[in-house]
């Protein structure tokens, strides 16, 4: 099969949806013209699909994310992309408040995507470097998925964008230009709310997602070296969350490490952990464990961004002690 | 029948909207003096020349790979971010935004200190922690660290003129937002209050013609900035933002009208991004014949003929702060290249006060 980077595997789901249905657009800053956004997402749409369909709009994230609301109330299946997952906060109420409540509330369908380019290690600073993923698989209403390489990439864009219900898609910025990998040609989907074993192992399951899943495959590598056998979950999509892989897996291995960028503290590993403890009980040999951000803002300079993040290094000291345990 | 109040909305509503490429001429408005003192021509020149060498100091870093991260040039914006700190007292305060390193430089923050932060040293205002142009205040100075999330400096600033205001202080707050900052939300609500509480403010608009790739009319479908801020109720200008002086009085009558109590001011600076939005952006997207128009126009240069042909200074004197500011931009690279990275074990200290 023909690879694709992880970046390229997000351009190609889009056109494809675009292609299929002519009520897809996409919309966002700078995604228009020839520019094609701040990571070059988007670069070619505007040509090969027409400025209608590909719409440049001013920084005004709260009203271009409610716009997105009404457009979807209508029937449009806009792809919104925001130009950093940290500026996805300055259009909170649009999405939490009114898209997440829509259908409960009297029935109406929000059928749109946001695009979140997230997650960092790339020395970006506080502001460019963030994984709100948590804020929004709080919020009852919302799906939330997160792709750890080219193949989810695509298939869980393209089931998003026909979801009927608002996806937000957390893209790991850090894995961009730096993985490739096997993607299908034309038609390819991956459902939403289900997890993969990426890599079988009997020692101890590591549940991760997004650039965290490349990170805990090198650490299961290393790990095996010393014979410690690593299973790998990758979760692909936080909400709805496929507990039923995480606990198939955690009642074989009997230990858990769960691994993500984001802040560990109330993060989705909590979640995770805690129906580990509630449901898995009975098999644990060792208490549940995460790695995950500290709780600070993520630091700018290398060292201190260093310390921050979870990485393959830390991954495997953690799962060392796991399965000493 | 005469219908004066009619005309005018007709003329507001049909007229051609200003191209936001030639700054108006504008009318005196006689709080200022109109003659700016000489040593005060020349510091303003002196602090362009001193942030002009700095920003191309640092793009040259960059470029051959010793920056770390991204960083914003304000090339171009030098006639804007120096005259925003020179027009305040010392009690006063400012918010600056991504480009305004002339602001940082002006109002006390050492060149050593600005590259300590873009290359995530200890000796960093933000100590490692907040990248490029962010995060770089220092409340000692009077400076407000850049939020990325535009326009966070706007309702800040606000509220800290409105403490002066609670407080019966004659001090004033000023901060700058961009031509995209002003399609965004908060900017009309900030501004808004803003005259509601006639808060001792100043929000200078850098109107560069873009926000990152998308030119201004894609942004907005008329370019009538100072109108807007005008109706809302506060006082509103446009000005030549390559012309230091202009804008050095400019903002200087509104920071006295504010202190003074006369209320909140929107200065519309009209000027150009020299530059990508940042250092990775080559904007393509900004045709080439723009940006030779404004180099013609260019601010530091400007300013520089200027003290010259009005005989403010000779060509010695400018040379000498041009070495100057050359040796001391040397002496900060150095100095910042230097130091030493933050220990990681300081990751989580000063999270709370
Ligand atoms: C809320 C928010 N959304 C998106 C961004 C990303 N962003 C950074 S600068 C910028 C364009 C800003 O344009 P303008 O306000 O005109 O300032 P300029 O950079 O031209 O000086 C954008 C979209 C941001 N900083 N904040
Ligand atoms: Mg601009």
């Amino acid at each position: 099969m023909r690879e694709l980077t992880y970046i390229a595997a997000i351009s190609e789901a889009i056109s494809h949806e675009m292609e299929r249905d002519p009520d897809v657009l996409v919309l966002g800053e700078d995604v228009g013209g020839d520019f094609g956004g701040a990571f070059k997402v988007t670069k070619g749409l505007a040509a090969r699909f027409g400025d209608r369909r590909v719409l440049n709009t001013p920084l005004a994230e709260q009203s271009f994310i409610g716009m997105a609301n009404g457009m979807a109330l209508m029937g449009l299946r806009p792809i919104v992309e925001v130009q950093f997952a940290d500026f996805i906060s300055t259009g909170f109420d649009s999405i939490v408040q009114s898209a997440a409540t829509i259908h409960y509330r009297f029935g109406g369908k929000v059928p749109w995507v946001i695009r979140a380019p997230s997650d960092g290690g790339i020395r970006s600073g506080p502001f460019h470097s963030q994984n709100p993923e948590a804020w929004f698989v709080h919020t009852p209403g919302l799906k939330v998925v997160a792709p750890s390489n080219p193949a989810d990439a695509k298939g869980l864009l393209c089931s998003a964008v026909r979801d009927p219900n608002p996806v937000i898609y957390f893209e790991a910025k850090p894995l961009y230009r730096s993985l490739r990998g096997p993607v299908p040609d034309g038609e390819h989907l991956v459902p939403i709310g289900e997890a993969k074993v990426v890599r079988p192992g009997t020692d101890l399951t590591v549940v991760a997602y997004g650039s965290q899943v490349s990170q805990a495959l090198a650490a299961a590598t290393d790990l095996a070296a010393d014979r410690i056998e690593a299973e790998v979950v990758d979760l692909r999509s936080l909400k709805p969350l496929d507990f039923e892989t995480v606990a198939k897996s955690v009642s074989r291995t009997s230990r858990a490490l769960v691994v993500h960028s984001a802040n560990r503290l109330a993060g989705v590993g909590a979640e995770v952990s805690a129906r580990i403890s509630e449901e898995c009980f009975e098999w644990l040999d060792a208490p549940v464990t995460r790695l995950g951000g500290l709780d600070v803002p993520v630091p700018f300079s290398p060292p201190l961004e260093d310390a921050y993040r979870p990485d393959a290094h830390k991954i495997a000291a953690a799962a060392r002690r796991l399965a000493a345990y | 029948m005469s219908d004066p109040l009619g005309s005018q909305i007709r003329e507001a509503l049909f007229a051609a909207p200003a191209r936001p490429d030639e700054p108006e001429p504008q009318p005196e408005s006689g709080e200022a003096p109109a003659d700016l003192p000489d040593d005060l021509r020349i510091d303003l020149y002196r602090w362009m020349r001193l942030t002009r060498t700095l920003d191309n100091t640092m793009v040259d870093m960059w470029k051959q790979g010793r920056g770390l991260g991204g960083t914003f040039s304000g090339r171009g914006h030098e006639g804007i971010s120096v005259p925003m700190a020179m027009a305040l007292g010392p009690d006063d305060v400012i918010a600056p935004m991504h480009r305004d390193v002339g602001s940082y430089l002006v109002r006390g923050m050492t060149p050593a200190r600005v590259f300590g932060n873009l290359l995530g040293r200890v000796t960093g205002p933000s100590e490692g922690r907040d990248a490029n142009l962010h995060g770089m205040g220092d409340l000692s100075l009077g400076i407000i660290g850049y939020v990325s999330h535009i326009p966070q400096q706007i309702p800040i600033t606000l509220g800290m003129a409105m403490s002066f205001r609670y407080r019966g202080e004659p001090r004033v707050a000023l901060t700058a937002c961009g031509d995209g900052g002003t399609t965004t939300g908060p900017y009309h609500e900030s501004l808004n209050m803003a005259a509601l509480y006639s808060a001792p403010m100043v929000l200078v608009v850098q109107n560069n013609q873009y926000a990152y790739s998308t030119p201004l009319d894609q942004q907005m479908a008329t370019f009538a900035i100072t109108e807007r801020a005008a109706a809302y109720g506060l006082t509103a200008r446009t000005e030549d933002g390559n012309d230091v002086e202009a804008m050095f009085r400019s903002i200087k009558a509104a920071v006295d009208r504010a202190r003074s109590g006369g209320g909140p001011t929107v200065i519309e600076a009209r000027t150009m991004r020299m530059l990508g939005h940042a250092i990775h952006d080559g904007a393509e997207y900004v045709p080439r014949e723009l940006l030779e128009r404004w180099e013609a126009r260019d601010p530091v240069d400007h300013q520089r003929r200027r003290l010259l042909s009005e005989g403010v200074s000779g060509e010695a004197g400018l040379a000498e702060i041009d070495a100057w500011a050359r040796a001391e931009i040397n002496a900060a690279v150095a100095e910042a290249e230097a130091a030493p990275f933050p220990d990681p074990g300081t990751v989580s200290d000063r999270i709370y006060a």
